[in-house]
């Protein structure tokens, strides 16, 4: 491409040695591509959420968002995503502490990050198999608490293939997440903090209290903010798990692009362009929070 | 300060239990295709089945697709990014995280709608597919090749190379990728972890792919899927440990997140 001719200018900074014309040109091939399959697609949403089947301006499909069926989908999808958000961001921090101030044995970090790497790559499909296999109808708890108690949780009201089940199942990759995130801030704490509160003469409830959880507060929040868009985001592990019969946005979206329901294609972008605008609203909210810390970790 | 112990374990046991159980259940009930013994019949059933092979066959070439695609657009960019445009390095990393905020089943809303019809019609091709999983991988690529490209000094090796007389494809081929190895590698290894298992974008766009051939088998069958989530767990545990491992044995501290649920 770009054969440049360097220029030597002593022992001053380096300047470039070709204008600034020519480096973009070295960014064009990813410019073009996240043009014509990230933005164009996306804005092609935000424009057909405001069209109407003849391509004219309206707001119908917004309004059309407010129906108790769609709405009850956005609330479930929030509430599943808030629950195992939080839920996940727990055990997460819990595991991620225990490994790193819990005292105990090195080769057990090494480990829990490894798997940690592992599981949160484990989603989707596979992640849904080993679920029923574990807690379906037949699967290996099911069936021995029902030799055990003589009793089956599905006749008191367990359901894998529903809230509760879709939850435990997010769960499994919300806590190695966590764990991912929230391991390097928590090394990232000073020795030299502990050690002023100890002379001091504060417990380590009280440094805790008092300095590192202030300390460490927005990111646990980030974290847990970026958790939250994690699960409302998914789509191959709830449609594995139940085949599509929960009402959450992205599972309804799907099955728009199918065609199986709705026939209302307008419905589907506005639903997409909601989707956007509450994974806009997290990844932001997730910057602000993590900039807050940012100074403290370095 | 005496501390105990016990809280560690504790939640590093309810932590195991919680990754463990299902993992442990998902292995028994593979094993329990023939009844009344334990066998490997349906890693048998599994292996057996030509669309097995035929899909996988098929994901395993848009990973392929995919990561070259991908390294391709990301790094000669990251590698400008660091050289000459630093002050454009938090757009580029905004842009890059743009597929957090876009989750794929919306992403292959807007593909579709763009490019099923003329002027500009893909969804008859996989470019479409390969393009799409370079969306979801652009995060993960990226941060693997910027935090190579930190670890190095970009400025002095492309200043040294360039009064040497080297051009600008000598500079990328023969001193910044040697450099980028393991920051490459574990690139790699994620996007194939993100794109052999995917099931939205390829169901969507009706392509035979690994993921969709997954989500079937396990609507028909009832222990195959088992054996299946087994070897998928192993492989992505393959995938990871080799990325721990690259990782280890380089200066390059990578850090990986997540993947597509």
């Amino acid at each position: 491409m770009v054969q440049q001719e360097h220029t030597k200018e002593g022992g001053e900074k380096p300047r470039p040695s070709f204008p600034l014309i020519s480096s973009f040109l070295f960014l064009l091939p990813f410019i073009i591509f996240v043009v014509a399959f990230l933005i164009l697609p996306t804005i092609s949403i935000f424009i057909s959420a405001f069209q109407d089947s003849a391509g004219k301006f309206t707001l119908q499909n917004i309004k059309d968002l407010f129906t108790p069926y769609i709405m009850g989908a956005y609330l479930l999808s929030i509430r599943v995503s808030l629950f195992t958000a939080i839920i996940g961001a727990f055990i997460g921090f819990m595991l991620a502490y225990a490994s790193t101030f819990g005292n105990l044995p090195s080769w057990v970090k090494s480990y829990l990050n490894t798997f940690s790497g592992v599981a949160s790559n484990f989603a989707g499909v596979p992640l849904a198999f080993a679920f029923i296999s574990t807690l379906g109808r037949v699967g290996l708890i099911t069936t021995l608490i029902q030799q055990i108690f003589h009793i089956s949780i599905y006749d008191f009201g367990f359901n894998l293939y529903s809230f509760w089940g879709l939850c435990l199942t997010y769960i499994y990759f919300q806590i190695p997440l966590m764990v991912l995130l929230m391991t390097p801030a928590l090394e990232g704490m000073k020795k030299e903090w502990r050690e002023g509160a100890e002379n001091l003469g504060a417990t380590n409830i009280q440094y805790w209290f008092h300095i590192g959880l202030p300390i460490l507060l927005p990111t646990i929040l980030a974290n847990t903010v970026l958790l939250f868009g994690n699960a409302f985001g998914a789509y191959a592990t709830a449609y594995a798990l139940t085949g599509g019969f929960l009402n959450l946005v992205p599972i309804i979206i799907g099955a728009e692009i199918r065609g199986d329901i709705l026939h209302n294609v307008g419905l589907g972008y506005a639903l997409a362009l909601g989707m956007i605008v509450i994974m806009g609203v997290t990844i932001l909210s997730y910057n602000y929070l993590q900039s807050k810390t940012a100074r403290w970790l370095k | 300060m005496k501390k105990s112990r016990f809280w560690g374990w504790f939640w590093i046991f309810i932590g195991a239990l919680y990754f463990l159980l299902p993992l442990f259940s998902t292995f028994l009930f593979s094993l329990k295709m023939k009844k009344g013994v334990l066998s490997f019949a349906a890693y048998q059933s599994v292996l057996k089945d030509p669309q097995f092979y035929k899909t996988f066959t098929f994901s395993l070439e848009m990973s392929v697709l995919t990561i070259i695609f991908g390294l391709l657009i990301i790094v000669p960019t990251a590698f400008f990014v660091h050289l000459r445009l630093k002050h454009l390095r938090p757009v580029i990393e905004f842009i890059t995280q743009l597929p957090f905020v876009v989750p794929p089943i919306v992403l292959v809303f807007g593909l579709i709608r763009l490019y099923s019809k003329p002027p500009i019609q893909l969804t008859t091709t996989p470019l479409l597919l390969v393009m799409g999983y370079v969306v979801l991988a652009l995060p993960y690529i990226y941060r693997s090749v910027d935090n190579g490209l930190m670890a190095m000094d970009v400025e002095r090796l492309t200043e040294a190379a360039e009064s040497l007389g080297a051009g600008w494809t000598t500079i990328l081929i023969k001193v910044i990728l040697p450099n980028l190895k393991s920051a490459l590698i574990s690139g790699t290894f994620l996007t194939f972890a993100i794109v052999i298992g995917e099931l939205t974008m390829a169901s969507m766009l009706a392509w035979p792919a690994f993921g969709p051939y997954m989500a079937l088998l396990g609507q028909n069958r009832a222990y195959e899927p088992a054996a299946l989530a087994i070897m998928s767990f192993a492989l992505t545990w393959a995938a990871m440990g080799i990325i721990q491992w690259v990782g280890r044995t380089s200066f390059v501290k990578q850090e990986q997140i997540g993947g597509i649920h």
